[in-house]
């Protein structure tokens, strides 16, 4: 049973190891220009595994900025981390041991969270820990290579490259949409309202992972309210 | 003054585990308030739709690469094709868009 879901977990997790693998390298492009050398970045993208968390820290290290300036903007930046480690505490058994628990929370990242929610009924770690094998590899070696090789992707495959893990995404949130006219509703209107925030000035200048978890509280808390889920609804579907 | 690296990758390792571990770990049982299960069911839903759009056509170097591959991922996601399929025919849609915009 174990095994079964570490290789489904696997399998879902290439494409996500090929999407970081893509976005690491300008990851490691960053970190070169704030004087981490390859292993430092590969270490610090492999210990967090964190995009956005990532980029905030390299800038901030390339300005020789504190300890404590570097703790606070992860706590911001990562936030929406919380939000996803709160719906995935759901979706394990209830007996789940802590290690396994921790075991999980080390690779909690958007695409992760993304693939483990999709998940039928509850959530076996071990397909967590397949996803992971691979994925957790792939970000760090692309910032690895990202600070050796600089430049060397062609623009045209980076580009290319850069939208795979929205595909992803996408490939998670359409299928239930198609099936519950809420979720396709919350979903357009999600989609909307990101568009809007991203545009409205004043707005805007809100960093990216302040305006995701803003987004997320007020919506998903708004359809909490006036459209409840029932139990067997919630056990059927995603968390 | 001058910094430790490896003392920043502690401090980023640190800070982003534990706001991961914390909720994991401390939230056992099954949540049985309606509302608050009802907000952590929705939570996957919002928080994916808002991270995709409009980032994905933003990431691509131009405009309609990017909307192409929205409609590609859609269309592809909506006919339940699996989540590699539409993350490569994203890719190719984009890679392809932006070689005819050239000849164009």
């Amino acid at each position: 049973m174990n095994k079964k879901w570490y290789i489904k977990g696997l399998r879902d997790g290439i494409p996500i190891a090929l999407g970081y693998f893509a976005v690491a390298f300008t990851l490691g492009i960053i970190a070169k220009k704030a004087g981490l050398t390859a292993f430092q970045a590969m270490l610090a993208a492999g210990l967090t595994n964190a995009s956005a968390g990532g980029y905030a820290a390299f800038t901030l290290i390339a300005e020789d900025a504190g300890y404590l300036a570097l703790a606070a903007t992860e706590l911001v930046v990562n936030a929406r981390y919380l939000l996803m480690s709160c719906a995935l505490s759901q979706k394990l058994a209830p007996g789940t041991s802590t290690l396994h628990r921790m075991l999980v929370a080390f690779d909690v990242t958007d695409e992760i969270f993304g693939i483990s929610v999709s998940v039928t009924g509850t959530l076996n770690p071990f397909y967590n820990y397949g996803a992971m094998s691979v994925a957790i590899p792939g970000w760090a070696l692309g910032t690895f290579f990202g600070v050796v090789m600089g430049n060397v992707l062609p623009s045209a495959i980076v580009s290319a490259l850069s939208v795979g893990l929205y595909g992803m995404f996408l490939a998670i949130i359409i299928p239930p949409a198609r099936k519950s006219r809420i979720i396709a509703g919350i979903v357009v209107i999600s989609m909307a309202l990101s568009f809007a925030f991203a545009k409205i000035p004043v707005i805007s200048e809100i960093s990216s992972g302040m305006r995701v978890i803003i987004l997320t509280v007020v919506i998903s808390l708004v359809c909490a309210v006036l459209f409840p889920v029932n139990d067997e609804e919630g056990e059927e579907n995603a968390a | 003054m001058q910094h430790n690296i490896y003392i920043y990758i502690f401090v980023m390792a640190a800070v982003t585990f534990l706001i991961r571990v914390l909720p994991l770990t401390l939230i056992r049982k099954k949540i049985t308030n309606k509302t608050l299960r009802s907000f952590l069911y929705y939570v996957p839903y919002v928080t994916l739709a808002v991270m995709t759009f409009p980032a994905i056509i933003e990431a691509t170097n131009s405009v309609i690469s990017g909307v192409a591959a929205l409609i590609v991922g859609i269309l592809l996601a909506y006919f339940g094709v699996s989540l590699f399929g539409v993350a490569v025919c994203s890719c190719v849609a984009v890679f392809v868009i932006e070689l005819v915009l050239k000849f164009l």
